[in-house]
């Protein structure tokens, strides 16, 4: 079929509509090469389709001068047609092969239905409140974990204790630079901040009051907590949520290895030990670099720095922000676990629980905090 | 290069695949691990052929050299008279690829997994790719209504199914299969053979494919190169592959189940004259 297309130019090979004789009547004939390769020029295609508009749907047609014919540019015939044969038509074998497969294949699923707007209401009331299946299935993750810690405590022995330290160092261990470098910036920028002010007032040793309480009982176990919460909470949601997708989470099930035992009790454990610890980690540096931007800018010597600390802020504060990184801890493993079992098999799912596990971690921290910060308005102050 | 120049790179040359001199090697911890050793393989224009080997012995490694996702250590392979990498390019034009788990997208639904090679032109009307796709989705054997589902909510033999259209939405001229039976039930595999076949025979493609499946290997292929001891031991027609005397040969085709498999074969061959 190829010898009836003359060869005029190495561009021959474009798709494209001719005339038998040009302008004059006859059947539309295109030529070239019509498939898929061929339609991957801008130009091309739109000059293809300015031809095939001229051209019009109806009348002869001739496609001896088609160089190859693949099912993109039988279909692309086929539509331009309106879906049915031309009234008259010349073609090989093979290409009336591609367009018969065209045609028999042609059927479109059924529209389905846009939903109107009582059947989206319908369909969401149907769901129930939001909040209420979050608190039910949240009460459920709780009570579980209650449970296993009592299994735990029954026959310790048992326990995944080498997931617990393994956990422990991902988690924890893991943690310690990039807090410590989080920390200490923040101590230097708070310090600067705070020696200008004070300075104005002549109350330049007042930075140690100020830096002791904030970092220690305030900044130092949220900002901690933010960070774990990014760093260890994303990565448990994503680690449960992989094994959801590899059907992990299923083969456990069948080997009769609750979940809870051995995926959400040593991650909470875990973050529970690492979380104060980590936290303390932080106010000190946050601390240190607080007392480097004192000492650079006040001139207030480290002894000086050390000799009153202890007496501006007194022990219960480090207790305070102790139990209080105990919750956060407890909180991120359990809303990144809560998360991770909710991951749907595919990547898109994986992706979402993902951020609504930080998002939700990050904003309960904040929450708490808050809540902490109220309960205990009378501890830890010395005035 | 001009679309011309791409158009008749798959008339000049009747070898589809040329394959000199490869070696794969891979570092391992301490040592080296030699998996292709000189290894020679062409690949003509029209043929089924199969890949045959041990586990480890690269055949899945060399479906991605060909396919241009592993750089050989030394050698060279050809794809249509060029390198791989240049025609990776072009993507799925080219070379259709069918992953041994089908590999697709989680996050779109059928008829989108197809028609997503058409889509990356950025050039077609969506009518047209609506079309092409929902003609490739019926030409592998599923039916429209399967169109709008997700790819969480199919069986495995429709996966492969989905997989099959989306290598084949570019009409590409060479396919390549990764395990096309793996996991499929008697009969879906028997159908998945006919519609290869059917396929082969009326897009005029050159498959190439890797199965550990007996009955799909003497069904479809057209010819059957063996791997092992590193290279291409022997390609031929099956009758050819059998009398090649190795041990590896021996094991595979004449041990139980190579035994029931050919005399499968031999009852089906002289059922239908």
């Amino acid at each position: 079929m190829s010898s009836t297309a003359p060869r005029r130019s190495p561009d021959d090979a474009s798709p494209r509509v001719e005339r038998a004789q040009a302008g004059g009547p006859g059947p539309w004939m295109p030529r070239g090469r019509w498939t898929a390769l061929a339609f991957s020029s801008r130009r091309q295609w739109e000059a293809l389709e300015r031809q095939l508009d001229d051209a019009g749907a109806g009348g002869a047609w001739d496609l001896r001068g088609i160089e190859q014919l693949d099912h993109i540019g039988a279909q692309l015939l086929w539509n331009h047609w309106g879906r049915a044969w031309p009234a008259q038509i010349e073609l090989t074998e093979s290409q009336k092969a591609v367009l018969d497969q065209v045609e028999r294949f042609g059927a479109r699923p059924p529209q389905e239905a846009a939903p109107g707007f009582w059947d989206s209401l319908h369909r969401h009331l149907a769901k129930g409140p939001v909040l209420w299946r979050v608190g039910k299935e949240g009460t459920a993750l709780l009570g579980q974990l209650a449970l296993d810690l009592l299994t735990l405590l029954r026959a310790p022995h048992r326990a995944p204790w080498r997931d617990i330290s393994g956990h422990l160092y991902q988690t924890g261990a893991t943690a310690l630079p990039i807090t410590a470098l989080v920390g200490a910036l923040i101590g230097i920028v708070l310090a600067y901040l705070i020696s200008n002010q004070l300075r104005s007032y002549g109350a330049e040793s007042f930075v140690v009051n100020i830096l002791g309480l904030s970092l220690i009982r305030e900044l130092g176990p949220v900002l901690a907590a933010v960070l774990i919460a990014g760093r260890s909470g994303s990565a448990i949601t994503a680690q449960i949520g992989v094994m959801r997708v590899t059907e992990e989470l299923d083969a456990m099930r069948v080997m009769g290895i609750p979940h809870g035992f051995r995926l959400v009790m040593p991650r909470v454990i875990a973050l529970a030990i690492a979380m104060p610890l980590i936290s303390l980690w932080t106010s000190i540096a946050a601390l240190a670099g607080g007392m480097l931007a004192a000492q650079m800018s006040l001139d207030i010597s480290p002894e000086f720095f050390f000799r009153q600390l202890p007496r501006a802020v007194p022990f219960s504060n480090i207790v305070l922000a102790c139990a209080k990184s105990v919750v956060f801890g407890v909180l991120i493993a359990l809303i990144a676990c809560y998360y991770g079992m909710r991951v749907k098999p595919n990547t898109e799912s994986l992706g979402r629980g993902t951020t609504s596990s930080v998002v939700s971690s990050i904003t309960m921290v904040i929450l708490v905090d808050a809540l902490f910060a109220v309960l205990f308005r009378g501890i830890g102050f010395r005035f | 290069m001009s679309v011309s120049a791409w158009q008749s790179l798959g008339d000049n040359h009747a070898s589809v695949v040329e394959i000199h001199g490869l070696w794969t090697v891979f570092q391992n911890d301490g040592g080296e691990q030699v998996v292709h050793q000189d290894l020679e393989l062409t690949i003509e224009r029209g043929e089924i052929l199969s890949l045959v080997g041990g586990s480890g012995t690269g055949k899945t490694v060399l479906l991605r050299q060909i396919l241009g996702l592993q750089k050989p250590t030394r050698g060279e392979v050809r794809v249509l008279g060029r390198a791989p990498a240049e025609l990776s390019a072009k993507g799925a034009a080219v070379v259709g690829m069918l992953f041994q788990h089908g590999a697709l997208f989680s996050a779109f639904n059928v008829l989108d997994n197809i028609a997503l090679p058409l889509r990356e032109l950025k050039l077609l009307p969506e009518e047209l790719i609506r079309d092409a796709a929902l003609v490739k989705l019926q030409m592998v054997g599923l039916a429209p209504e399967h169109a709008n589902k997700m790819p969480a909510d199919l069986s495995g033999g429709m996966i492969k199914r989905v997989a099959l259209a989306r290598a084949l939405i570019m009409d590409p001229p060479l396919l390549l299969l990764d395990e096309p039976t793996a996991g499929l039930d008697p009969a879906a595999a028997d159908s998945f053979c006919d519609l290869l076949r059917g396929l082969h025979r009326e897009l005029g493609l050159t498959v190439v494919m890797v199965t550990h499946d007996l009955d799909t290997l003497l069904d479809l292929s057209t010819r059957i190169a063996v791997l092992a001891d590193r290279k291409v031991i022997v390609a031929g027609t099956a009758q050819e592959v059998i009398a090649f005397d190795h041990p590896f040969i021996h094991d595979y085709f004449l041990g139980g189940r190579g035994r029931r498999a050919l005399l499968a074969l031999q009852d089906h061959t002289t059922e239908t004259p």
